[in-house]
């Protein structure tokens, strides 16, 4: 590990950090790299909020009677966990931040390909925000997020259309951030960067933005038609109206099956990155770690039918949805192996970064083969809405996404701040997330084949003692997570400063660039002449 | 049932609840085995790898073709195994095996299981069910849709407005178990449970003769109260056709084509008369949405399904 340099001049050089100081060189930016910032915090914020009201969840479900809130209070905060944690956290999360910030950087260009786009997608993922917070204090919602009919179009008596609102809005700011990423990666790809040489981080982005741009449209129009059935009465889901509820499932997990794989893609790139560089090794199967993100892109648009096994559709469709189900599990496993495989004769650091992606493969993994149970029809029979789905999906998106989330923000925040965070308290709370999380999720599988259902303010006693468990895990998973924001809260403000460009001896462009990178990114436009992850090339020129 | 502070297995009280059970059990082996491989490979490699000093010299693998095909392989034949056994058991929920299969109508509501056993008896959150009798549920929603699930039983489905659902089930074990709505249905959607009774076929007999008029009586008199007697008549010269024999026959419609007169085509028929009209009458019939229950609609459906055996002949 090269030393951190203390250098007090270094603030005196204009950097994209110093480069403004006004609330309109922020607001108005067209420059990625503060977007990206811009999102970082927002993001930070409803992930701080989501997180609170998973701790009313938890600390409701530490008894079996409904003791601490109302069941229609449960409700609104299951709901408003579980739409603020998808929609505005885990959708953009790793894409809008380290996406929007490395992907320029990581393909030589200036900025991505549409700046002002780039700034309006940020502009409407906060109005989106703004209305979910809204819904917050002034009622609430309590359809869960999945807005099932004819529940959230006749019967609710909650802002459903509000938050839908914001789910829609959102989802523009989606689309845009895709869009524009696709453009820049096919457009601006600087010399030299062939598409056999473009970062895993990349290609992972690149198989998310074809997601998000073929899948949000539909889910906008299935909650616009949704909110015409509950402002106008006009029939489509509703049976009383003439419609088909489970017509809107099927339009709904179209989109938000898919949507799994929008969280999770992003945070597989993240692995890639870390799990090279931290074991000073190129990636073993470059192409297939590649190809599977793509596939993962595909087949994950044929199988939201796994959804709805037991939701009178067809049983004969339900064989072939659980057919594609069990396929698309393959390139996911590809890529696990891809990455244990790179470690293999590695030189393997322990530091933070590392901690978290070791994390994320073993939680991954569980999250994964929960998922080829679910996707067994017969165990979906019995499964199906209990708790075993609860946990099968926080592995996946809070070990899984979270985790390569984590992980990805340690191993690039010198490069976005150019400041240090304490190593050891970044090591202590990767340890403390991994164990948090599983006492809190891995009891909810056991308490699931017991046969707790899903979405239960009360419920029968013997299934008291997992849910403390989990409650216990949960305060455990908290201070993980307080710690991160704690120290890079202090880091951000006085934590030492980094200069050297490349502090943890990686490759990649955007290690080329000085840390933090000025505005216009690359000072001389770079070209490409090596292979991707050539970290056995760093050594020949060291030797040199 | 046992009241165990830590119980890993709940109650097995249905044919199908020991193939569920083995299935997860296989599924779990191999679960476990590959998360374990994983978790090992990669504490295993990290301990063994670890970086001694900044000059280590890994040793560089660009990556190996049949390592690739070996593991894609391998494990998506092994779930390919788990996907033939889990569709074949995810069938045998759905199908009528036995010929004395005895039939329960349910009807959700929130926050309510209201369940009508053909005999007569009518329950609210409960349900007697005789062991070792295979049972068919035939389910419809009021208002939002509803699951209708019993974890000792390994099944669920959910209860659709608008449309009838069912699945079949063979209790084995005499005892009091959980039924819970899980498909997520409004403010007192955790509310929305109740307990299932499996009784010896004797105690059954015996439960079930307690209760009042038969579903098909409470049909019959519905069917004079609206008023469907005076034009379904049964010789076939009333402005509707008669209903003698009608159930599972197929119809001719007006519009051409067919279709068979099963129970989804009864209720629609009831419900919104103008939708499949059988050739050779005229669109008269009124509509009757909103004016009988779903629970009155399941009583008109027996009543004319009885209507073949009573008086077909």
């Amino acid at each position: 590990m090269s030393a951190y340099v203390e250098t007090p001049d270094a603030a005196s050089k204009v950097n994209y950090l110093t480069n403004g100081w006004t609330w309109q060189s922020w607001l108005l930016t067209g420059d990625h790299k503060r977007i990206a910032m811009l999102y970082l915090i927002s993001i930070t914020v409803f992930f701080a909020l989501g997180g609170a009201f998973a701790a009313a969840i938890r600390l409701e479900l530490m008894t079996p009677r409904g003791d601490l809130m109302e069941a229609e209070t449960y409700n609104k905060v299951f709901t408003m966990h579980g739409v603020i944690m998808i929609f505005f956290f885990l959708i953009p999360s790793v894409p809008a931040t380290l996406g929007n910030f490395l992907i320029p950087l990581m393909v030589g260009a200036k900025d991505l390909a549409f700046p002002k786009i780039n700034l309006l997608s940020w502009y409407l993922y906060i109005i989106g925000g703004i209305l979910g917070l809204y819904v917050a204090v002034s009622g609430g919602v309590d359809t869960g997020w999945t807005f099932y009919t004819p529940y959230s179009s006749t019967y609710s008596n909650s802002a459903v259309i509000a938050t839908a609102m914001g789910a829609f809005v959102a989802g523009f700011s989606s689309i845009l951030t895709g869009l524009n990423f696709i453009v820049t990666i096919h457009k601006m790809r600087a010399p030299g960067l062939t598409w056999g040489r473009l970062p895993l981080f990349v290609w992972a982005h690149y198989a998310t933005s074809l997601i998000q741009l073929l899948g949000t449209p539909v889910v906008a129009i299935t909650l616009v038609l949704m909110m015409l059935e509950r402002g106008f009465r006009i029939g489509f889901f509703d049976p009383a109206l003439g419609g088909d509820p489970v017509l809107f499932q099927h339009l709904f997990w179209f989109y938000s099956h898919p949507a799994v794989y929008i969280m999770i893609l992003p945070g597989m790139g993240v692995i890639s990155e870390i799990v090279t560089c931290y074991s000073k090794k190129s990636v073993f199967g470059y192409e297939f770690i590649a190809g599977s993100s793509l596939a993962i892109a595909i087949l994950g648009f044929f199988v939201w039918g796994h959804h709805m096994f037991v939701a009178g559709q067809s049983t004969y469709a339900g064989m072939v949805f659980s057919l594609i189900t069990f396929a698309v599990a393959v390139p996911s496993a590809v890529k696990v192996f891809n990455w244990a495989a790179t470690m293999y004769k590695g030189s393997i650091s322990w530091d933070t970064p590392m901690l978290y992606a070791m994390g994320f493969m073993g939680l991954f993994t569980i999250g994964g083969v929960t998922g080829v149970m679910l996707a067994t029809m017969a165990l979906d029979l019995h499964m199906h809405d209990t708790y075993f789905v609860v946990a099968h999906f926080h592995y996946v998106m809070v070990g899984g996404m979270v985790m390569a989330f984590m992980g990805g923000l340690h191993f690039w925040w010198s490069k976005m701040t150019g400041r240090s965070y304490p190593e050891m308290a970044g090591r202590v709370s990767a340890f403390l997330v991994f164990i948090g999380f599983n006492l809190t999720f891995f009891p909810q599988f056991i308490v699931g084949y017991l046969g707790m259902p899903r979405r239960y303010h009360a419920y029968p006693d013997e299934f008291q003692v997992y849910h403390v468990m989990s409650t216990a895990g949960a305060g455990v998973l908290g201070i993980g997570y307080l710690l991160p924001a704690i120290y890079f809260t202090y880091s951000l403000f006085a934590g030492k400063r980094v200069t050297d460009p490349n502090p943890v001896n990686a490759k990649g462009l955007e290690w080329t660039v000085p840390t933090p990178p000025p505005t216009e990114n690359f000072i001389v436009p770079p070209v490409v002449t090596e292979e991707v992850y050539a970290y056995a090339e760093q050594e020949e020129k060291s030797l040199v | 049932m046992q009241h165990n502070t830590m119980p890993f297995f709940p109650d097995s009280a249905s044919t199908i609840a020991p193939e569920i059970d083995g299935l997860m059990i296989a599924e779990l082996l191999f679960s476990v085995f590959f998360s374990v491989l994983i978790f090992a490979i990669v504490v295993y490699f990290a301990l063994k790898y670890k970086r001694k000093s900044e000059d280590d010299r890994p040793v560089h693998i660009h990556g190996s073709l049949v390592l690739e095909i070996a593991w894609s392989l391998i494990p998506f034949i092994m779930i390919l195994g788990f996907f033939v056994v889990g569709t074949r058991v995810f069938f045998r929920a759905y199908t009528v095996e036995a010929a004395n299969t005895m039939e329960i109508f349910v009807t959700g509501k929130q926050w309510m299981w209201k369940i009508q056993h053909p005999e007569g008896p009518r329950e609210i959150n409960e349900m007697h069910l005789p062991v070792n009798r295979q049972v068919k549920f035939t389910m419809i929603a009021e208002d939002v849709i509803h699951s209708y699930f019993i974890p000792a039983f390994r099944l669920k489905k959910d209860v659709i407005p608008g449309r009838y659902t069912s699945f079949v089930v063979t209790p084995t074990k005499v005892g009091k178990y959980h039924l819970f709505c899980a498909e997520y249905c409004g403010t007192q959607h955790s509310g929305m449970v109740g307990s299932v009774y499996v009784m010896e076929e004797s105690d059954y007999e015996k439960w079930v003769a307690g209760g009042d008029e038969s579903m098909t009586a409470r049909g019959e008199a519905l069917f004079g109260q609206y008023g469907c007697s005076t034009c379904h008549l049964p010789n076939g010269k009333g402005r509707g056709p008669s209903l003698i024999g009608v159930y599972n026959s197929m119809q001719k419609l007006q519009t051409g084509g067919s279709v068979k007169a099963d129970e989804s085509y009864l209720r629609e028929s009831i419900l919104n008369p103008r939708a499949k009209v059988v050739e050779g009458f005229q669109a008269v019939m009124p509509t009757f949405q909103g004016q009988i229950s779903e629970e009155g609609l399941l009583q008109v459906i027996a009543y004319i399904k009885s209507l073949e055996k009573e008086e077909g002949q």
